[in-house]
């Protein structure tokens, strides 16, 4: 399962942007923020708390199932005015759900998160970021390992010179992408995939900000 | 026009290239110095492109201060800090003010330095800026435009002879020279005898080796290295000959172990040079030469 995946503000910035506003709706989210143990119930019922010692008054929570998807009407018509009282929509969810909220409610939302990346969901509660979706797709020469995105330089020729034992220069806990590329192409037998010089990049696969219309129906 | 570093390269001899580091801010005295002293006893001088991700001094600007200085410089351009535009323009700039030598890298991660922040740019890489300069001598830019005046360089990359594992750095460097570099410059060797190992294997392909020499300034800084340096493995024994040295010895003990190096890869032809860097302490460059009977 991809999750977006989210790291809570540092409480200093939070108290930046909470500066003046006194009344706070919480909106937490039941999917990726919950998976991730940043804006699920515990989190929200927290974060009311560290509101209000703070003096904030904490005019409601609400923890909604997606928070990316289209709820308008359904997170009005069940907060009744509590919504309409706050100052501000301090949203813990990804940054897709903040604008979605942002864009359906025509209220002050802030982030209580930074929005870090597409993550995989690993067995022992890491994840990791496996695809930047860059939009011209290189892993059919690097036995499906994504080098743009598990590189952390994105390089497309091989390693650099600061592998050291495997590892990326960055992190000694840090698999090198190029090594992980390396050993797949040798058992699949396909290292001369490697051996082949890639030209430099396209990097506007898809020009930022991307966008994609369905083709017309047949 | 052939470099003079090129002709040095060709002519068979046993080159020398030694390290001129830019200053961190505006006085290029110390820089200049070194430049001083080194000039008439290298081959070449390379002038390191903020390196270990640390901002300093342009290396475009360093290796034209090496240049007015009577030098010949090898200008060293990471991938780091420019996008291929930036990249092409400096050349463009480099060749225009009579800079001839290049060494391509593809640099450290900024978050090794002091501007933990920056966006690392890696738009190319190593091999691919190798590349683009041979297309900008055929008089094109990479987009295959008309470039008005092309360029003409004597191109190198890098390679980590020590490096584990060693075979995909090997793709590497076959594609490096595929690419086009005439000279390869290693991360320090401190085992000549891995390292003649690797020389069998490289001798194959049409490209001079420069092994490179980091002088040693005390055990603990080898112990640093082999610790913190990706693919720098100095043996036990030179650690414990640094440590053995008398109080303040450590140095010229140092500088003794470079000179026997260097000049053991000449007397057995191991490869085709040496690229010394004594990391702040060019000045004594010419001791270890000296000691290597260089001069
Ligand atoms: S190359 Fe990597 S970042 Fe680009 S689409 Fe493929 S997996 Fe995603
Ligand atoms: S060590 Fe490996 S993963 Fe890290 S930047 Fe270098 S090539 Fe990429």
């Amino acid at each position: 399962m991809i999750r977006t995946i989210t790291q809570p503000k540092p409480i200093e910035e939070l108290e930046r942007l909470l500066e003046g506003l006194d009344r706070i709706f919480i909106i937490g989210c039941g999917t990726c923020t919950t998976l991730t143990r940043t804006g699920g119930a515990p989190e929200v019922a927290a974060m009311q708390q560290t509101l209000s010692e703070k003096g904030k008054v904490v005019t409601g929570t609400t923890v909604v199932p997606v928070a990316c998807d289209n709820l308008t009407p359904q997170i009005l018509s069940e907060q009744g005015g509590r919504i309409d009282q706050a100052d501000a929509l301090l949203v813990m969810s990804c940054a897709f759900g903040v604008q979605t909220i942002a864009s359906q409610l025509r209220r002050l939302v802030i982030p209580a998160q930074n929005t870090l990346f597409i993550g995989k969901e690993r067995p022992d509660g890491r994840f990791d970021e496996v695809c930047t979706q860059c939009g011209t797709c290189i892993i059919g020469e690097t036995g499906g390992i994504c080098p743009v995105t598990a590189c952390h330089k994105g390089l497309v020729n091989g390693p650099c010179g600061g592998t050291n034992n495997g590892k990326c220069e960055i992190d000694a806990d840090k698999d090198c992408a190029w090594t992980m590329i390396y050993n797949r192409l040798k058992e699949l037998d396909r290292l001369d995939a490697m051996r082949r010089y890639q030209r430099p990049r396209n990097h506007l696969g898809e020009p930022s900000p991307g966008r994609y219309r369905l083709p017309a129906a047949p | 026009m052939t470099s003079a570093f090129k002709k040095a390269l060709d002519s068979g001899k046993f080159v020398v290239t030694a390290e001129a580091a830019p200053s961190k801010g505006t006085r290029l005295e110390k820089m200049q110095h070194h430049v001083e002293i080194l000039k008439d006893k290298v081959d070449g001088l390379n002038v390191t492109d903020h390196q270990s991700s640390v901002m300093r001094y342009p290396s475009l600007g360093g290796a034209l201060l090496v240049k007015e200085h009577g030098g010949e410089p090898i200008l060293q351009m990471t991938c780091r800090d420019r996008n291929r535009l930036a990249l092409q323009a400096d050349l463009l700039f480099a060749y225009s003010r009579g800079i001839r030598n290049v060494l391509c890298l593809t640099g450290d991660s900024v978050m090794l330095g002091d501007h933990k922040e920056a966006k690392g740019v890696f738009d190319l890489d190593s091999s691919q800026l190798l590349a683009a300069i041979r297309t900008m001598e055929r008089g094109k830019d990479i987009a295959g435009n008309e470039l008005d005046g092309a360029i003409e360089m004597c191109a190198g990359a890098i390679v980590t002879p020590e490096a584990n594992p060693i075979e995909p750095q090997l793709i590497k460097f076959e594609k490096k020279i595929e690419a086009g570099a005439e000279f390869i410059q290693t991360q320090a060797v401190y085992d000549l005898d891995n390292f003649k190992r690797f020389m069998d294997y490289a001798r194959r392909f049409p490209v001079k080796i420069l092994a490179g020499i980091i002088l040693l300034t005390s055990a603990p800084m080898a112990r640093f290295m082999n610790k913190n340096v990706a693919g720098v493995v100095v043996p036990q024994a030179l650690i414990d000959e640094m440590a053995a040295a008398p109080k303040g010895g450590a140095l010229r003990k140092g500088i003794e172990i470079a000179g026997r190096m260097i000049r053991r890869i000449e007397e057995e032809e191991i490869c085709d040079g040496v690229h010394i860097m004594a990391i702040g302490k060019e000045e004594v460059v010419p001791e270890i030469m000296a000691e290597a009977g260089l001069l």
